[in-house]
This record gives C-alpha cells, sequence and structure tokens, in this order.
C-alpha cells in the first residue's frame, strides 16, 4: 500500500516540477510515436482499404498474415531493425542506429498492421450499400472510395489511436533501436526501465502514471477533433 | 466530403508533433557504449557535461552489459566503450576493434547473502572457497547471466573454484545487478554484486556484504576507442579527447570526488584505497 501512495505523490512531484528530464522523455515519446503513428497511417489505411475492397486469390491468407503480424513482440521488430540498422545490416551506411529515426522507424513496422486491421474491419462493417450507390450516383472511382471513408471515419480514427497506443507503450523497439539515451532517445518507457532496475519503483510508478496520463490527453484531444 | 478533411487535421496535428524530434542545435554526437553500473551510478552525469561543456559536443550514452557494449563497438554502432572485462577489453584490442585501451579507475565486486548465511560462506578463506561452500549446500544463487563484466567475473570465480554450477539452486536471472540483488533478496540467496549498485540498493536489501577485499574481487574499468582503421566513420579524434579527458586530472578528481551517500564508489589509480 506504501508503495502505492508513495509512488503516486511521487507522480504528483514529478508532474509539478517539470524537471527537464521528464519532459524531455514525455517530449521524446510523443514526437516518436506521432511520427511512427503518421507512417503507419500512411502504410495501414490504404492497404487495409485495398484488402476490404478488392477480391483476389489469397486474400484469406493475407488477412490472416495482417492479424499475425498484429502479434509480433515488439523485441522482435526491435531485433530486427537492429539487424538492418546497424553498422554491420544492409541500411548501417545511414548511421540511424540508436537516433529517434530509428524508433520511428521500428514503431511505424509495429502500428501498421494494427491500422490496416482496423481499417479493414471498419471497410467490412461498412453499409456494403455505400460503394455501388456513390457509384451509380456518378461518382468516380477515387471519389466513391472517399465517401466511403467519411461514412468509416470513425474506424479510421480508432485505428490511428490503436497504433499510437502499440507504439507509445511499447519498451522493445524504443530500448533496442534508440538505446534509452538521456535526453535524446529516452522515452517514457525507457525511462520506467531504467529506474526500476536502479531500484526506484516509485519513480518508475510516478512515471508510469505521467505516461497515462499523457495517453489520456491525447485520446481527449482527438475526440474533441473528431465531435467538433 | 465536409468531414473527411478532420482526418487531415488529425494527421497534420501528428506531423507537426514529430517535428519535435528533430533536435534544436546540431551539435557533434559522441556515441559510448558503458556498462549499467557506472550510468544507473549516476557518475556520467557527473563525468560527462564538464567535457561536453569543454568540446561543444554531446556524448549519447548506450548503457547495457559489457558483453553487448563490446559487441556493439565491434559492430561500429558506437564510437567508444567504456567497460569492465579486462579479458574481454584485450580481446577487443587485438582482433582490431578498439585502439588506445586504457586504465580509467576501479572498484570491487562483494559477495552478497542472507546475514543468517545458510551456506557459511562469510567463514571461507577466499572467493572461490564461498562458492564452493553455496553449492555445496545448494542454497539459491542468483547469476546475472547476461555475459556483463560481472557475469564474466562470476564465471572466473566458479572456474577457479572448480565448480560448473548447475542445478535448481543456479538461477541464472538475464537482468541488471539492480534487480538481481532484489531477486537474490526475495530468495533469500547469494549473489556477486560491484560495491557501486550494491551502495545505491542498501536501503532496498536486508542482503549484507559476506566476502569483499579478496585480490579476485577487483573490479577494473577500462576504456577503448572504436579502432578507425576497421570502421572509418567513427569519431576517432573526438573519442580520444574523451579517452584523454577521463583519465587526465580533471577526470580523475571528478570520479575521485564523485560519493554515493557520502561513500566514494570509484577509485582512480595511484590513489584511494589499494588493492
Amino acid at each position: 500500500m506504501d508503495f502505492l501512495v508513495s509512488s503516486f505523490a511521487s507522480a504528483l512531484r514529478l508532474i509539478g516540477s517539470f524537471s527537464p528530464d521528464v519532459v524531455d522523455a514525455v517530449r521524446t515519446s510523443l514526437s516518436v510515436s506521432a511520427g511512427a503513428t503518421v507512417f503507419a497511417a500512411l502504410l495501414g489505411i490504404p492497404l487495409g482499404l485495398l484488402v476490404g475492397l478488392s477480391d483476389f486469390p489469397l486474400k484469406r491468407f493475407v488477412v490472416t498474415v495482417l492479424n499475425t503480424l498484429m502479434a509480433v513482440p515488439t523485441v522482435v521488430v526491435g531485433l530486427l531493425g537492429y539487424g538492418f540498422l546497424s553498422r554491420q545490416g544492409p541500411l548501417g551506411v545511414l548511421g540511424l542506429l540508436f537516433t529517434p529515426t530509428a524508433i520511428v522507424i521500428g514503431g511505424t513496422l509495429l502500428a501498421a498492421p494494427i491500422v490496416a486491421n482496423y481499417a479493414l474491419a471498419s471497410v467490412r462493417g461498412a453499409d456494403p450499400r455505400i460503394l455501388p450507390t456513390a457509384l451509380t450516383l456518378g461518382a468516380g472511382r477515387l471519389r466513391a472510395v472517399g465517401t466511403l471513408i467519411g461514412e468509416i471515419r470513425f474506424g479510421i480514427l480508432a485505428a490511428v489511436i490503436a497504433g499510437f497506443g502499440r507504439v507509445v507503450s511499447e519498451v522493445g523497439v524504443a530500448m533496442m533501436l534508440g538505446g534509452n539515451i538521456r535526453g535524446y532517445t529516452r522515452t517514457m518507457t525507457t525511462a520506467i526501465a531504467l529506474e526500476t532496475s536502479k531500484g526506484e519503483f516509485a519513480f518508475g510508478m510516478a512515471l508510469g502514471i505521467v505516461l497515462m496520463m499523457v495517453a489520456l490527453f491525447v485520446n481527449l484531444f482527438l475526440n474533441l477533433l473528431q465531435q467538433r | 466530403m465536409k468531414k473527411f478533411p478532420r482526418i487531415l487535421e488529425i494527421f497534420f496535428v501528428f506531423a507537426l508533433l514529430a517535428l519535435t524530434a528533430l533536435p534544436a542545435v546540431a551539435e557533434e554526437r559522441l556515441r559510448m557504449s558503458t556498462t549499467t553500473s557506472t550510468e544507473n551510478s549516476g557518475l556520467l552525469a557527473v563525468l560527462l557535461p564538464p567535457f561536453e561543456k569543454k568540446f561543444g559536443c554531446k556524448v549519447d550514452v548506450v548503457a547495457v552489459g559489457t558483453g553487448k557494449a563490446l559487441k556493439l563497438g565491434e559492430a561500429g554502432d558506437v564510437d567508444i566503450v567504456f567497460v569492465h572485462a579486462r579479458t574481454l577489453e584485450d580481446k577487443f584490442v587485438a582482433n582490431g576493434s578498439g585502439v588506445n585501451r586504457r586504465d580509467v579507475m576501479y572498484n570491487d565486486f562483494v559477495l552478497l547473502g542472507p546475514r543468517d548465511d545458510p551456506a557459511g560462506a562469510g567463514k571461507s578463506n577466499s572467493a572461490p572457497d564461498a562458492f564452493r561452500a553455496i553449492a555445496a549446500k545448494g542454497i539459491a544463487f542468483i547469476s546475472r547471466g547476461d555475459e556483463s563484466g560481472t557475469h564474466q567475473k562470476e564465471k572466473e570465480i566458479w572456474a577457479s573454484a572448480g565448480i560448473v554450477p548447475r542445478g535448481a539452486w543456479y538461477v541464472e536471472a538475464g537482468q541488471g545487478m539492480g534487480e538481481v540483488i532484489m531477486m537474490a533478496t526475495q530468495k533469500r540467496g547469494y549473489a556477486l554484486s560491484d560495491r557501486g549498485t550494491y551502495i545505491a540498493f542498501r536501503k532496498k536489501t536486508d542482503l549484507v556484504v559476506l566476502r569483499q577485499g579478496d585480490r579476485n574481487l577487483w573490479n577494473p574499468y577500462g576504456i577503448v576507442a572504436v579502432h578507425p582503421k576497421k570502421h572509418a566513420h567513427v569519431k576517432y579524434d573526438l573519442a580520444m579527447k574523451l579517452v584523454d579527458f577521463v583519465t587526465g586530472a580533471e577526470g580523475r578528481s571528478l570520479i575521485a570526488g564523485f560519493k554515493v551517500d557520502g561513500e566514494p564508489l570509484f577509485f582512480v589509480h595511484g590513489k584511494g584505497v589499494g588493492h
């Protein structure tokens, strides 16, 4: 009990103090997660729509693969990214390992399948008459798909939020590709892992509470945008 | 179609947010891999800022186990390595990955165990003897199991005790020093720890030091620049400036003056406690 009370107290103190370490970690977390979410949406939404709207052989297989990719452990993505981005790897010359960019790349790979699956599910859940109706009313193919997206925008937004949630909460990719460098690639989650390893459990817990509050604000903000 | 731009709006906000990841000023960055003990103890937070200020650069610290820290150097993913496993460091230099290895500082390892010492490890005459006593009684021993410098040292001691540790009592945690101390506390077992981490955890554990001060519990730290002949992209000149700084007068006095709870954690050669 003591542990929880003292962590909550230090969480409040942390938030009040605006310590540069915490501010840096929040900023890094938010920016790399946002970047990864943008790229994941750019990849995942069209992919989900494409799979959802077209018919082709092996479609069920592709859907199964997409579903499986949602369950890939973050450390495996981290390991894969490490293999590619390390100086020994095929992309090593870019020197991206242990930079925020590396976390964005890893986060994109993590979030894109989730975004695609959510987009796919919302296409499947949409009224099947939307596309034919738009087409009969004289809309071009692109315009008709635009109408469909407008109709399923809540599903698309949910896809983006879920993708963001996956990236902002993971620790494997951020640790392996970012390297937990203070003031540079230290995110909220790697900071929590570090504090825990130092035995500063209350401080780690406090950072966890801060992370949840940040996520809450992001979601409140997105909701606001949606309902306006 | 009117509702569509809102999704774009959200995109726009996210993209703006992502831009804040770009560093404000492009400083030269030196990348150093090091062991968790130097970073977690807080030493680097004292040692590095004066260097960064002096040379107008930023040192990016990647804190991992010694084994991985050296691997990162071998792969050319860092410019400089600051670790504690002398034999591995020498191998690192011998295989052409590193150059100009220097001694920086030292501290020592301690054998931790429960106060009532069920294996009688505290009554033994040497560290290998103590390990033998623990193995004979089959009392829990928590090993780092992660190829860190501490794990290397532990394996050396098992080897000189002539024992291959195996069995339910030998727990390979695969975690950092702090986690291992906490695990040993929970299991009422033994563990080998560097003194710095133990001092940092003293308030959180009821384990006590049962064996210390042996010659083979000595823990020297070394710094090695990654060889520019093997990896042309490394910042060798800046790395050597850091080597000179931490082994020079200013670095030495910063290390010697660094204290946790009023106790010095690291000693520079030629000063402090002799071994």
